[in-house]
């Protein structure tokens, strides 16, 4: 077996590195593109906590926008009318998720596969129905105008809830908690009969999931300075898993390239030559969707694996290993 | 006929405690079909005692007849290939705006029509054969987030070609009203709800007595025996798709004249033909018919009746409706408890 293990210190340094050079971008870029860059840690954490969910406990969602929008909406609530300090709406927003999350989590207890990821993307588009019909706390259509001018900081503030929300994340998939996740993915049974509380690791994923959705709804409504309805369609949950499956499930080292995709696709592919046309990007994320899932179905993460050397598994790619659950 | 022989044994295996007569025998049990009957009951003593709840219901009947169809293609490729469709709706987006086109040249709406359904046969066979049929057999997820790439490139496409812009398909019936004894009814209404019950006859007689009908079964039902008695699975799936993508486009050309044609209105759509597959039980053609039928005169009369609802959270009581059923009886009304094997 060719299999060499990626040492935990090369992966630390792989880690440090990238942080290395998402701390000095700031300085090389200007204002705009730094705002492009704060909405890239924005997606960053939306595919982590997706991938939480999906990619390490095997649980579909379509409904990552639908928490996104409860953690916005928190934020902007709290500063708005209650005088908060924005920034630490953030973990308000975060506990109020992970308690949605749980709340989501039970009934997902006794649905499985294709169902559940029903249940979760009728989440996604009746939260924007929500928001439109109990304009009192919301707004309404106009939504919540957070008047904080977006400057410098925000950059930083993404970046730095970006790596809060991977050095946890990464402690809770790291150790018993993630293995627990891990096993309940491959095969539920076995993961029972080994002794794992399926109850509490399934409720956990999604609390712990939402949770981080949470973090990124808010930044994105600091970012994007309202919060509205239509901030938060159904083509964001959908753009999530896109951007997940495009990172490659169940693997950390593809996530900041689905980010990247994410964020540019709509501006790369509106100005591409031939094609440009303000309706291109939806074309060309579907059609690089399913031609990843036909051909790398290991994702960004997968690729990486490959051309490193250390594909174990040849063939197995991680989705495969997800079990088929319906 | 070995064929068909070997389909009503399949059959019966399946519903072992089934009586001899397997497509004769009650589709549900006795307590849901009770519950059906009252609530039919409560819809005909109802709109004989007012005018108003007479036009609801069948409006919301004639809707829910469309979200019938869909469900019916939901259920239809669930049945076969245990995935659930999620671009269903765009695919009947798509003919819609197929057919407009076609109108739009100058044809007349019948063979406008015809032509269409043609066309979206053609394209769901083609989009199994190219993008499904190389992920048969792989994880949910994968199939889902294919699914979920066909959306996208569906809407994207559609408002790229067509602008997205609302577009004004006209409808095949008369739009006048037809007046019952003091109650106006529009004959385009009557007209869906007949279309959509002819179609799901249509399709019963086809699934019941055609050779391809019970070939399609019998690969939904064990691909490794049908293949065995010659029939070849793999076709009979991509038939499937090719069903559903007509299914999807008479839907379609049913709801265009009323609610109007633009991406963005075939969104709501697929959720209310979930929430109809679901409530009839996902493997169960009868049940999505009934579904939508009960969920869409259901939305029609809350939605006048109780003015909290009005239109905005129509879309969020049928969800509710549909976890209401997922939590208290996952199999829906009309499907059967199924045993998982480890």
């Amino acid at each position: 077996m060719s299999y060499r293990r990626i040492t935990a210190a090369g992966r630390l340094s792989g880690v440090l590195a990238v942080a290395a050079v998402l701390s000095v971008l700031p300085f090389l870029m200007s204002d705009y593109h730094q705002t492009e860059w704060a909405y890239v840690g924005v997606y960053f954490i939306a595919i982590f906590s997706l991938n939480i969910l999906t990619g390490y406990t095997g649980q579909v969602s379509l409904g990552h926008g639908g928490f996104m929008m409860i953690g916005g909406y928190t934020s902007a609530i709290l500063a708005v009318h209650h005088g908060w300090n924005i920034i630490t709406t953030i973990p308000i927003a975060a506990l109020i998720c992970f308690g949605t999350g749980i709340v989501i989590g039970i009934p997902a207890l006794r649905l499985r596969g294709i169902l559940l990821a029903l249940a979760t993307f009728a989440l996604a588009v009746s939260m924007p129905q929500i928001g439109l019909k109990f304009s009192h706390f919301t707004g309404g259509i106009s939504g919540i105008l957070t008047g904080y001018r977006p400057g410098h900081w925000l950059y930083p503030l993404s970046w730095s809830c970006a790596a809060v929300v991977f050095v946890l994340g990464w402690l809770v998939l790291r150790g018993r908690t993630g293995r627990a996740f891990r096993a309940i993915r491959d095969s539920e049974v076995a993961a029972v009969s080994s002794g794992i509380n399926l109850a509490l690791y399934k409720t956990l994923a999604f609390g712990v999931s939402a949770a981080f959705a949470g973090v990124a709804g808010s930044v994105f409504v600091i970012a994007s300075n309202y919060a509205e309805p239509n901030n938060f369609p159904v083509t964001l949950s959908i753009n999530i898993l896109v951007g997940a499956a495009i990172a490659g499930l169940g693997s950390l080292s593809g996530m900041l390239f689905g980010a990247i995709v994410l964020e540019f696709i709509p501006t790369w592919s509106q100005s591409a030559p031939l094609i440009g046309s303000k309706q291109a990007p939806n074309v060309i994320q579907g059609l690089l969707l399913i031609l990843i899932m036909l051909v790398l179905r290991g994702g960004f993460a997968g690729l990486l694996r490959r051309l490193g050397g250390f594909a174990a598994r040849s063939g197995a790619s991680l989705t495969d290993r997800i079990p088929d659950t319906s | 006929m070995a064929l068909a022989q070997i389909i009503r044994r399949l059959d019966l295996e399946r519903n072992e405690k089934a009586a001899t007569t397997a497509h004769l025998r009650l589709p549900a049990s006795w307590p849901v079909v009770f519950l059906l009957l009252a609530f039919c009951v409560f819809l005909g003593i109802g709109s004989l005692r007012s005018g108003q709840f007479a036009q609801q219901t069948v409006s919301g009947l004639a809707t829910g007849s469309t979200f019938g169809l869909l469900a019916l293609a939901l259920v239809l490729i669930y049945r076969a290939t245990e995935v659930v469709n999620l671009a269903q709706g765009q695919m009947a987006m798509f003919s819609a705006y197929i057919a407009w086109q076609l109108i739009h040249w100058g044809l007349p709406w019948w063979p406008a029509a015809i032509l269409t359904l043609l066309i979206s046969f053609v394209g769901g066979v083609g989009i199994e054969r190219l993008i499904i049929r190389p992920v048969e057999g792989h994880s949910l997820v994968t199939v889902v987030i294919v699914t979920i790439g066909l959306f996208l490139v569906l809407d994207g496409a559609a408002t790229w070609i067509w602008s997205g812009i609302v577009r004004y398909v006209p409808s095949g019936f008369s739009t006048r009203p037809v007046r019952f004894g003091g109650v106006a009814l529009s004959i385009q209404d009557l007209c869906t709800l007949g279309v959509s019950i002819g179609v799901v006859l249509v399709l019963w007689l086809f699934f019941q007595y055609t050779k391809v009908g019970l070939a399609m079964r019998a690969a939904a039902l064990r691909p490794a025996a049908a293949r065995l008695v010659g029939v070849r699975v793999g076709w009979m799936l991509a038939l499937g798709w090719g069903l559903a993508a007509v299914l999807g486009a008479i839907a379609g050309l049913m709801i265009v004249p009323v609610a109007g044609l633009q991406p963005s209105t075939f969104q709501p759509l697929l959720m209310y033909a979930f929430a109809a597959a679901v409530l009839g039980g996902l493997e169960s053609p009868a049940g999505a018919v009934v579904g939508g039928l009960a969920l869409g005169a259901m939305l029609n009369l809350i939605g006048t009746y109780w003015s909290f609802v009005g239109s905005i959270l129509r879309l969020p009581v049928a969800l509710a409706v549909l976890l209401a059923v997922l939590l208290i009886r996952p199999a829906g009304l009309f499907g059967r408890g199924t045993v998982r094997k480890v």
